[in-house]
């Protein structure tokens, strides 16, 4: 099949960047997105030009790391799959496709479509633990914690950090990811004596990386790659509340 | 070269808390004038930073990726083991010992695989603690599956991502200590050399991967946690940025490296489909305890799967070994796919395949039960494949995935050199062989929890009066230097060849002749083939741009780089073991029905490789293995 592609090309943060038109012929439908792109490189290396730079590693949609606006859509038109899972045979022969960076203040653009995530790691470290040290543990039996609040904590716990949550939504919230974390431990037993202070820390971090706040247009949870429910936004303003209410 | 292990004194049971009981401390105040890298911030790495940040001592973090939980301790998806009996099935710390060893082929030391067992109690402990959500039963307690090689289930899972689980825990210590500034974290640096000052390890010179900027770090101790190097075959179930170059060029300043040809195979990852192709999904093997295994009866079997009638199917797993069935070890596993596959019984396009099947599975169970077992791993292989694996078995086919072989380390998981720790996959220890499914998880993370904690305190201790490491020191000039002669010298080749066609080449000559089944004739010719393809990298690979900025190009090269030299010294491995072992097979070492067949008279060692120079051939080295408790038996799973 043939694709027009438009990507994003920008030499580095401060630079304009723009669109480049590249046209691709005689590609296999089962190839996943992000080989078309090594498809792409492979070329434009050969003939002198510099490749386009993307973020991408373990390419089975767990690491987080790859994600791109394609269409105009955080990874791409299937839902709940990352850039990697992607593969032609979701689009059709001589399409276009606009491919652009992640879009948001607090991920700033580092090349072509590389954007700079460090600000996820940074609200992680505001609280996202349980304040445990290695070798202070009980034995695992010790609390026992019911097959239904396992299975909800895991569903929060199981993002992948990939920031399409924020690339999506119109105010760039990073209110699904910060929900998700603060939900996977607040559920638990072991994470629920420190989800005062962990809320407060979290939300607090999240505003000082600039990310906007939820408007409830839940698109986020659209294009989560996990499928990580809105329910935790609303259950985060519920802790928030809560421990705003009872700080002294 | 004397390689002393240093294993404890006292019986097995005691050796490990004999080792702690006198182990050199440091004291909290000491502690704090301590400086220790960590390269990798997988399992291993991320605990071990964090660990050690816990207790007091200055820790650098490290990693090529864009955030420490990206690291592909993340993709493990089935498992952790330990020996809780939980399930009341008759596990215990031997039997898991048993299981390892016996597993790994007894190509692993006593020692440090009953270390492994005892430690994995605590692993659990310490798991749920930080709030990791292995999967539960109704009553609140943990749940546990089977997994390959064991008769009892003694796997504790996060659904199929227990590794995303097992690391975001690991994750969370380490970014808790960054918060604290007791870990200073450099997230898409790479190592690019391992500084030695009066022959201890003392610092790296590193690449910040955004900027092109090389940068020195120096400390008391070097510890890597870097992981595995089975992308050398290029198409793995391993992530594009996997690479074996931290070990590799601390290889090159004289640490060795031990069993490399020890390279896992896993029997169900997805097929390959075409040229293009980057890397073959792993499916995992947790499929196998509802999931059977089979091939047509017939060749040249043209209908769809599920039109084959039973009587026409050949489920070779439960044939061939009865007592484990669709269970056995993955090396087994894989050698018996291949031998369908090699035979003309290969399903799919490329009939490079096999089936894994669950008609019978959700037959029995219901369909829930599956989906809420498997769910992910059905929405993957749908995603991937465009097949629905409910209504038609998958198609599955053995894929290069875990390296056994790495850097040899002592009971203290110290290399050769003095101050440079190797953790996790990037060291040879425990497996032996072959590893046991959801024994790479445990053995990543007692590593940097449980393990080493003490043992760098102990090489630790010896530091308290050295002061803080210069990195003025002319040594730091020295490897910087050559990194940048290095970098210069792959930039200005500016041939005609992209670096992807080098390394898919040696994948497929590795496939050939140094995968599944190795011979005398095929590793010589191998040897020879990768050394002329190296030749020609060094005239003809093109490198694009420069490297004072960002050049993902220029990170491949310098990995492809290093491939080229490691799997040449995976050829001289396979080459000087003339026996059948684990995962490495020698077709000139087998049964009449095909099975392997160990050499315990003549090579009961771990061959330790000392690297000689560019133009040299290695020297092996070896340390003798001595079982005291469980003398070997043939492995068998019939």
């Amino acid at each position: 099949m043939k694709l027009n592609l438009k990507i994003w090309r920008q030499k580095d943060r401060e630079s304009q960047g723009k669109l480049v038109d590249y046209v691709l012929e005689d590609l296999n439908p089962h190839m996943s997105f992000l080989e078309m792109l090594d498809t792409l490189n492979e070329r434009l290396i050969l003939t002198g030009d510099e490749p386009v730079e993307f973020d991408h590693d373990c390419r089975e949609g767990i690491c987080g790391q790859c994600g791109m606006m394609i269409n105009g859509i955080a990874h791409g038109p299937l839902q709940n799959t990352t850039t990697c899972q992607l593969h032609l045979r979701s689009f059709t022969d001589n399409e276009t496709i606009f491919i652009e960076p992640f879009r948001s203040q607090a991920f700033p653009i580092k090349r072509d479509l590389r954007v700079d995530r460090s600000a996820f790691d940074r609200i992680i470290s505001s609280g996202g633990f349980v304040s445990t040290n290695t070798g202070q543990a009980p034995d695992a039996h010790a609390l026992p914690v019911s097959h239904q609040v396992t299975e909800e904590a895991f569903d929060a716990a199981a993002c992948i950090g990939c920031g399409a949550c924020v690339a999506t939504c119109k105010n760039s919230s990073a209110a699904l990811f910060t929900s998700a974390k603060i939900n996977h431990l607040v559920l638990l037993p072991q994470g629920k004596e420190e989800r005062q202070e962990r809320v407060i820390r979290m939300v607090e971090q999240m505003d000082a990386e600039e990310f906007g706040h939820c408007s409830n247009t839940e698109a986020c949870e659209v294009e989560c790659p996990q499928g990580i429910s809105v329910l935790n936004i609303a259950r985060m303003n519920y802790e928030y509340n809560r421990a705003l209410t009872r700080r002294k | 070269m004397n390689l002393d292990a240093k294993i404890p004194e006292g019986s097995l049971e005691q050796k490990w808390e004999n080792f702690k009981k006198t182990a050199k401390l440091v004291n909290p105040a000491n502690r704090k004038k301590l400086e220790v890298i960590v390269v990798g911030t997988g399992l291993a790495g991320s605990s071990i930073a964090a660990s050690l940040a816990e207790m007091g001592y200055q820790v650098k973090a490290f990693c090529f990726q864009d955030s420490p939980r990206r690291a592909h301790s993340v993709a493990a998806q089935g498992g952790v083991n330990a020996a809780k009996n939980y399930k009341n099935d008759g596990d215990s710390v031997y039997r898991m010992f048993v299981d390892t060893l016996k597993g790994g082929d007894f190509r692993a030391r006593e020692a440090n695989v009953y270390r492994m067992a005892e430690c994995s109690l605590n692993l659990i402990d310490q798991a749920v603690a930080q709030g990791v959500p292995f999967s539960r039963e109704y009553g609140g307690y943990l749940n546990n599956r089977s997994f390959g090689g064991v008769q009892v289930s003694r796997t504790f899972y996060a659904r199929g991502q227990t590794g995303q689980q097992l690391l975001l825990g690991a994750y969370q210590a380490l970014m808790r200590q960054v918060g604290k500034g007791a870990v200073k974290l450099y997230s898409r640096h790479e190592m690019l050399d391992l500084v030695l000052v009066d022959g201890k390890a003392r610092g790296i010179i590193v690449r910040n991967l955004d900027t092109g900027v090389l940068e020195r770090h120096a400390g008391h101790a070097v510890i890597l946690a870097t992981g595995g190097y089975g992308k050398i075959y290029y198409l793995s179930t391993l992530a594009m940025g996997c690479n074996g170059s931290a070990i590799w060029r601390a290889h090159k300043k004289g640490a060795l490296m031990a069993s490399p040809s020890w390279i896992q195979i896993h029997p169900t990852s997805l097929p390959q489909s075409g040229d293009y192709q980057s890397k073959l999904t792993l499916m995992s093997e947790s499929l196998r305890n509802d999931g059977r295994i089979w091939v047509p009866l017939n060749t040249g079997e043209t209908r769809k799967p599920n039109d084959i009638p039973e009587n026409e199917r050949d489920y070779y797993l439960e044939r061939r070994y009865p007592a484990f069935g669709n269970l056995a070890p993955r090396d087994i596993s894989s050698r018996a796919a291949k031998e369908r596959i090699d035979a003309g019984f290969g399903i799919g396009p490329l009939k490079n395949a096999v089936y894994l099947d669950f008609a019978k599975a959700i037959k029995e169970q219901g369909r829930a039960k599956i989906e809420e077992k498997y769910g992910n791993l059905f929405d993957m292989y749908r995603k991937i494949t465009g097949f629905d694996a409910y209504e038609e078995p998958m198609m599955i086919s053995p894929s290069a995935h875990f390296s056994m072989g790495g850097l040899w380390v002592d009971y203290e998981l110290m290399t050769t050199v003095p101050g440079l720790f190797a953790l996790g996959e990037a060291n040879f220890a425990d497996h032996g062989a072959n590893r046991l499914g959801a024994n790479s998880l445990l053995q990543a993370s007692v590593d940097g929890y449980f393990i080493a904690p003490y043992t760098v305190a102990n090489y630790l201790s010896g530091d308290i009066h050295t002061g803080k490491i210069d990195d003025q020191h002319p040594a730091f000039d020295k490897a910087q230097e050559a990194v940048e002669a290095n970098l210069r010298k792959l930039l200005a080749i500016a041939g005609n060849k992209t670096v992807d066609y080098y390394h898919k080449t040696l994948g497929k000559i590795l496939y050939d002749y140094c995968g599944l089944a190795r011979n005398e004739a095929g590793l010589k010719g191998a040897i020879v083939e990768i050394r002329k393809l190296r030749e020609d990298f060094y005239k003809n690979v093109k490198i694009p741009g420069d490297s004072i900025t960002m050049n993902s190009e220029l990170e491949k090269a310098g990995r492809v780089s290093d491939y080229l030299e490691i799997g040449e010294l995976m050829c001289f491995d396979a080459l000087s073991r003339n026996e059948s072992c684990g995962a490495h097979f020698r077709e000139e070492y087998q049964t009449a029905e095909g099975e392997a067949m160990r050499n315990d008279a003549e090579f009961q060692f771990i061959s330790a490789w000392e690297w000689a120079g560019a133009d040299a051939d290695p020297v092996l080295h070896k340390e003798e293995l001595t079982f005291e408790v469980l003398k070997p038996i043939v492995r068998s799973y019939k």
